[in-house]
């Protein structure tokens, strides 16, 4: 195995996982959480939860967005360093759910920032968490790869 | 220095990382078991920090990237002069300029976080460094010389030395900040102050960090390995028998405070300290 392949990898492998809570009525953010204990150890493909959205390639969102927190969810993604990958767990977060018609909710997080997995449910399991997070590691991967295409045709001239 | 002093230093500051990464993913398997859990692959701390390596740069400004690279070039140069069996003194003052750095890196940004965290970090030192010039002082009263070469020369310090090398594990648990000692900063999936000291650095220059810290590690290791120096695969074994015992107090212990951290330390490391030279002073000779 090369050196090249070895990186890319290395981000399939690694992903840093940052939780931010849009809004969530707690069942999905437990849930969440859940993927770290014994039962389900998401740690077993290298994800860990940290709390700082520079160390983190993927930002896992649960719940809708309001006019409030917009500014927070584009902030939080914005601090986050290239590659990154956008994670929405459960229905709130993939389309607003019960409270799309609510006056302050703007809807799925997908109106303020690109979403790469939708994972629905209410809640969703951890299953279907860490197979989400799964997925968006093989897609971290792939966009670090186009990434290096890009950069290698740029070189080229 | 001769041509197989380059040699030696040239082989130990490329196979320290080596070693201190696959340390370290030993750590974070042996405490995923003891939590019950899979754990992840042995070779995660490489991933973590190949990935780290190829991330987009994001600074906050020019001086903290200074601070990471100072940080990194002491830990090599004192694990490269550790291997060519330089002066012991010289190698622990080394290792503190890096440490300074690290320091003033993390107060060079804005981020809260990273300044409580740099104070802490300040904190941990002012409780270890007292205490490895204890170690110095007592390995010094048995060998009669700082230089690294006499003290190993010496076999068998642990019969000698066991009270400080008590104080030398001590200090290993402080300085790879391990429950109940995480104050500055914490590893794995624990979050302390967000990342404290940590907060503000991303990407490639995190990954810096994390291979200091295992240069760091590893020089400690040694340190404890020439304990037995007569037989250095035995003490290879003592100190990883510490280090093990070091990931079992990680996982049984909750988090202290600072206060008791210095009152903890400095009560254990003078009393050993006193005891063992007073022992050797007045029993032994």
């Amino acid at each position: 195995m090369g050196l090249k392949e070895f990186v890319k990898k290395s981000f399939s492998k690694s992903p840093w996982v940052v939780h931010y809570d849009c809004g969530s009525c707690n069942g999905c953010d437990i849930e969440v959480l859940a993927c770290m204990t014994p039962i389900y150890d998401m740690e077993r493909f290298g994800m860990v939860n940290v709390g700082n959205p520079k160390h983190a390639d993927i930002l896992i969102v649960t719940g809708t967005v309001n006019e409030k927190n917009k500014d927070v969810l584009k902030n939080v993604y914005d601090m986050m360093p290239d590659p990154k990958v956008v994670v929405a767990a459960g229905i709130c977060a993939c389309s607003g759910g019960i409270f799309r018609d609510c006056y302050n909710v703007l809807g799925g997080i997908d109106k303020v920032i690109p979403v790469d997995v939708y994972v629905p449910g209410c809640p969703a399991k951890p299953e279907a968490m860490i197979d989400g997070l799964y997925k968006a590691a093989q897609i971290l991967k792939e966009k670090y790869s186009r990434k290096e295409v890009i950069v290698s045709a740029k070189s080229l001239g | 220095m001769t041509w197989s002093d380059y040699l030696v230093f040239a082989a130990a500051v490329i196979l320290t990382p080596l070693i201190g990464g696959l340390i370290t993913g030993l750590d974070r398997k042996v405490t995923a078991l003891i939590q019950g859990r899979y754990g992840p692959p042995v070779l995660q701390p490489f991933y973590d920090v190949v990935k780290l390596l190829s991330k987009e740069k994001m600074i906050v400004n020019d001086f903290q990237i200074f601070a990471a690279y100072i940080y990194l070039l002491s830990a090599i140069l004192s694990v490269g002069f550790f291997a060519i069996k330089a002066d012991l003194l010289m190698i622990i003052f080394i290792m503190s300029i890096g440490l300074v750095f690290y320091v003033i890196g993390a107060l060079a940004t804005r981020s809260p976080y990273s300044q409580v965290g740099a104070q802490r970090e300040l904190m941990q030192m002012l409780a270890y460094e007292p205490l490895l010039i204890f170690v110095l002082i007592g390995m010094y009263y048995v060998a009669g010389s700082f230089n690294l070469h006499d003290i190993m020369s010496h076999g068998r310090l642990l019969l000698d030395l066991p009270l400080i090398f008590v104080v030398l594990s001590l200090v290993l648990d402080i300085k790879i900040k391990k429950s109940p000692f995480d104050f500055s900063t914490s590893e794995h999936a624990h979050q302390e102050l967000v990342r404290g000291i940590l907060t503000d650095y991303a990407g490639p220059y995190l990954a810096l960090i994390e291979i200091a810290d295992w240069y760091e590690l590893v020089l400690l290791l040694a340190m404890l390995a020439i304990f037995w120096s007569q037989n250095l695969v035995i003490g290879a074994l003592i100190s990883l028998f510490v280090f093990f015992l070091d990931i079992i107090v990680d996982n049984i212990s909750a988090r202290m405070t600072l206060k008791w951290m210095l009152s903890f330390s400095w009560t254990i490391g003078i009393v050993f300290t006193v005891v063992n030279i007073g022992y050797l002073y007045f029993v032994s000779r």
